[in-house]
């Protein structure tokens, strides 16, 4: 298979003390065939980085490779490095349980488990061995995502009671419980409504002081009120029927919003993609 | 304040307990992995304990003579022959009944509460004990309420003409055909015994042609309708057909659990020694399943453990057999759509 | 062409005249709809013929309803027929006795199997597991007793007996609830591994992402979200080693006594119904009539548990869907 893309793509480089996830020439395959194709990115430390495309892209694929997520689907694999730390999270010396505690996830649709609010929040403490005051913990979660105050009369009861954007809130709260290093977001407000969409991403800004996020979105709008670098994702257009996903630009968000180097970025934020 | 503080040492409060956790993922998974094989060690370990103990009693005698009180005679004629007949006869009661009773809960029923009791009601027969069965088919079938027995209301009343004797009761022929010998009561006969299987394998018949007629999309209803026809037409000839491969993949299934059965026929009154073949299915009968019951009562080691494992070795082939012919029909008309 | 036609023919060849044909759908929609209650039917049979049969059993003057449920003797063969023979407690204690034990041992490895195939096995495993798995349900009970009788038996009394000293008889209750519990092994994993597998991925990816191991994911968070869907799992098997028959009249023998020790030959209510059976008692007499005060007894228990384990599915159904 010829995996040398002739795609032209531009993208920007940091000091490595600046990064915190380095991805190079990732080829991802699902069940033998290639979804992603030579995607490297380096993700600035303490920003928010967002990720357009669109669907069907493998901005998910690429979200969820950074913290082996995707090692639960059968038939997944990767080549290429993804380095974090200094280390190959793909090395066969990584634990995938120890990064992902490290590297936060939340999901497109909320996911609370069918527990309480206090035992979502505390989930990842209690497996994690969390050796501090566990209601404080819960609290200050709740607090950073900033639920506490609806919730706080509520903690014993099912989190299903909630609404889907309290959910995600407390989906959030649940993963900055282990205080990552990282928090990775796969569209996390594309199933909200637009009150509750404008709330997470004022979380977003808040939790950025804290952590590095990176958030997938298929909303540009989104892209370019939250984040501070983008990353434009499209498919390969010499291999357009097998879909193959590759990385267009990266950049400032308002560079690329406003000055696109490349004439594909430019087609889709000015809506012209097709 | 004061929560700020400890959270800002967060990192350090965490423990790295990867390696205790990994090391109960192991014992997890050697746990599951022994409660898969248990069931699995166990099942071969019966099955080769049986072929062990019956091989060498699996002979001609088996097949050719009745019990006998020399070992080395002992076959299991009869009840072959009476188990063949029996889930014949319980598969020509059940099959109309329970594919009409599918095709009606299917195509038919209304979204009502009767429609809703008639379903809670399949799937809690379905868990009813089998030795329940046996009960019910003794009074309904085996003794019909004493409704025929000498001195009763309606012997009484209608003059009917009652024997007495082993196959008591009020005997005639429908339409005065000679194969149309009716017995009433069914007593302990083959008819009584495939009745009763039928009540017994009547919910998994049930649910199995259900869930094949379901599986014929509605396309084909459609289809069939816009040619104007009525719906009755469409089943006969359009989803019948379609379903049919699937419809009796399952009532073979359900035959061949009613052939390992043997407390409702007990309970029914089956016989367990039966030296003859059966001349018609008013006859008395005994089955494989407790002709093999009955070898284990035995004290002596060549029936209680030979000839025992023998018969059982029969058995498990026939259900083999089913089970093959079973898979091999679902693979043969297996319809992707 | 020729064929094709024919077909064709045959598909319209349904009578012209409209009322015939109206009336034909008609019979024929009826005799469906018969065909719809006649499992109604069979189960007020079941009703009408356990109860009248026991209600008869319970008036005769012999026979004193509370003793019977209260009376701690079973004695029905007994020459001194007195309502102190009549006390179906030591049978409910056989039979609780062994479902009990057949509980242990199929609830364990049948949840244990459920969450292999549900959360460890690859699809390909999964799918050669689970026949051979579903094959244990598909062995006749006749044969499990006889594997109980002339292979575990044997095994119990050489361990215990000849290395331990501890006494086995050998009919006993312990080896008929070992072959009951591997028989009910795949009806307690296929369904707790249904309503596992009724939990949606997004909760185990949730789990995941805190890092979570695979362990931690099923236990913590899979099981416990298909709980009431295991425990109906449950339920059911324990009903189901509660009516089981051959078995258990093969292998634990026909003692009726109240005993908790498993090492000790037992009666079970459905192995007392199996003995007045082959006993030939007839209709109408104390030892006919008392199977059917037994049975219905049988069928009230297993009759709640399963309603009781439809119920509680029901209810885990509609929290997924």
């Amino acid at each position: 298979m010829n995996l040398v893309s002739n795609i032209q793509s531009y993208s920007i480089n940091f000091h490595e003390n600046a990064t915190i996830i380095r991805a190079n020439q990732l080829n991802i395959f699902y069940s033998g065939k290639l979804v992603v194709e030579n995607f490297s990115l380096q993700v600035p430390k303490n920003k928010i980085t967002a990720l357009i495309g669109p669907s069907g892209c493998g901005k998910s694929t690429v979200i969820r490779s950074f913290n082996r997520m995707n090692d639960i689907i059968p038939g997944f694999s990767l080549q290429g490095e993804i380095k974090y730390q200094g280390k190959n999270i793909y090395s066969s010396l990584e634990d995938p349980v120890r990064i992902r505690r490290q590297i936060g996830m939340v999901f497109q649709k909320p996911n609370p488990f069918p527990k309480s609010i206090y035992e979502n929040v505390a989930f990842g403490a209690r497996i994690n061995k969390y050796q501090g005051n566990l209601d404080e913990l819960v609290e200050y979660s709740l607090i950073q995502a900033a639920l506490w105050d609806e919730v706080k009369d509520k903690l014993k009861e099912s989190a299903y009671a909630l609404s889907g954007g309290q959910q995600q809130r407390l989906c959030i709260a649940r993963a900055i419980a282990i205080s990552p290093d990282i928090l990775l977001m796969d569209e996390p407000a594309s199933a909200l409504d637009p009150i509750a969409t404008l709330k997470i991403e004022e979380l977003m800004w808040e939790l950025k002081e804290k952590y590095t996020i990176v958030v997938v979105t298929h909303n540009m709008q989104q892209a370019s009120r939250v984040s501070d670098y983008t990353a434009f994702m499209s498919l390969d257009r010499e291999k357009i029927d097998a879909r193959v996903g590759v990385l267009i630009e990266f950049d400032e968000t308002t560079k690329l919003f406003t000055n696109p180097k490349l004439k594909e970025t430019e087609d889709y934020i000015t809506g012209r993609f097709g | 304040m004061q929560i700020q503080n400890t959270l800002s040492k967060g990192k350090e409060i965490y423990k790295d307990n990867i390696s205790s956790r990994n090391r109960a993922e192991k014992i997890f998974n050697i746990l599951l992995l022994f409660s898969v094989l248990f069931g699995l060690l166990m099942l071969t370990v019966l099955l080769i304990d049986i072929a062990v103990e019956g091989f060498s009693w699996v002979r001609p005698e088996l097949f050719e003579n009745y019990h006998s009180r020399k070992p080395e005679n002992a076959g299991m004629k009869s009840a072959i022959a009476g188990s063949l007949i029996v889930i014949g006869l319980t598969g020509l009661f059940s099959f109309p009944i329970g594919v009409g009773a599918a095709i009606y809960l299917e195509e038919y029923a209304p979204q009502n509460k009767l429609t809703g009791f008639i379903n809670l009601n399949i799937n809690n027969l379905a868990g009813v004990p089998s030795i329940v069965y046996g009960m019910l088919g003794l009074v309904v079938f085996g003794r019909m309420f004493d409704l025929f027995k000498e001195g009763s209301f309606l012997v009484e009343f209608l003059k009917i003409p009652i024997e007495s004797g082993a196959i008591g009761g009020w005997n005639f022929n429908l339409f005065g055909l000679p194969w149309l010998e009716i017995h009433l009561p069914f007593g302990r006969s083959m008819v009584a015994g495939a009745l009763t299987m039928t009540l017994l394998i009547l919910p998994v018949v049930i649910i199995a042609a259900r869930e094949a007629i379901r599986a014929v999309p509605p396309s084909i209803r459609e289809g069939g309708y816009a040619l104007g026809t009525t719906k009755w037409h469409v089943i006969k000839s359009l989803v019948l057909p379609i379903a049919f491969p699937g419809i009796l993949t399952g009532m073979i299934l359900s035959l061949s659990r009613a052939i390992g059965e043997t407390a409702p026929l007990i309970i029914m009154g089956a016989f367990t020694y039966v030296p003859f073949l059966p001349k018609s299915v008013w006859d008395q009968f005994t089955v494989i399943p407790i002709q093999i019951y009955n070898w284990i009562t035995l004290p002596q080691t060549e029936y209680r453990v030979h000839l025992a494992a023998a018969g059982i070795l029969v058995l498990l082939l026939i259900l083999f057999l089913m089970n093959g012919i079973a898979i091999y029909l679902r693979k043969k008309y297996e319809i992707k759509w | 062409m020729q064929t094709q036609n024919s077909k064709l023919s045959s598909f319209f060849s349904f009578t012209k005249d409209p009322k015939i044909r109206n009336f034909r759908e008609k019979i024929i929609a009826i005799s469906l709809f018969g065909c719809g209650v006649f499992s109604i039917l069979v189960t007020i049979g079941i009703i009408v013929t356990l109860f009248s049969e026991a209600i008869a059993f319970f008036l005769r003057p012999e026979v004193d309803i509370v003793t019977f449920f209260t009376g701690t003797n079973w004695r029905p063969l007994a020459s001194k027929i007195s309502p102190d023979n009549f006390g179906v407690r030591p049978l409910i204690r056989g039979t609780m006795l062994i479902a009990v034990i057949s509980g242990a041992i199929a609830i364990p490895l049948g949840l244990g199997s459920a969450i292999f195939l549900s959360e460890y096995a690859s699809d390909k495993l999964r799918s050669v597991l689970k026949p051979l798995l579903e094959l244990l349900a598909g062995i006749p009970t006749v044969v499990y007793g006889y594997f109980a009788l002339s292979f575990i038996t044997p095994i119990l009394k050489q361990v215990l007996e000849n290395s331990f000293g501890i006494k086995v008889s050998f009919f006993n209750a312990f080896s008929a609830a070992v072959v009951v519990g591997i028989m009910i092994i795949p009806m307690v994993a296929s369904i707790s591994e249904d309503a596992m597998r009724a939990v949606p991925r997004s909760l185990r990816e949730g789990a995941y992402a805190l890092g979570a191991t695979r362990f931690e994911v099923s236990t913590k968070v899979v099981v416990p979200a298909a709980l009431s869907g295991i425990i109906s799992a449950f339920i059911i098997g324990i009903s189901r080693a509660v009516g089981e028959t051959m078995a258990v009249t093969i292998a634990a023998g026909a003692t009726p006594r109240m005993t908790l020790n498993p090492l000790d030959s037992v009666q079970t209510m459905t192995s007392f119904i199996v003995q007045v059976s082959f006993g030939d008692a007839p209709a109408g007499s104390i030892n006919g009539q008392s199977i059917f005060a037994v049975g219905a007894t049988l069928f009230v228990m297993t009759f709640v548990m399963n309603i009781v384990s439809a119920v509680i599915l029901k209810r885990f159904r509609e929290v997924y869907d």
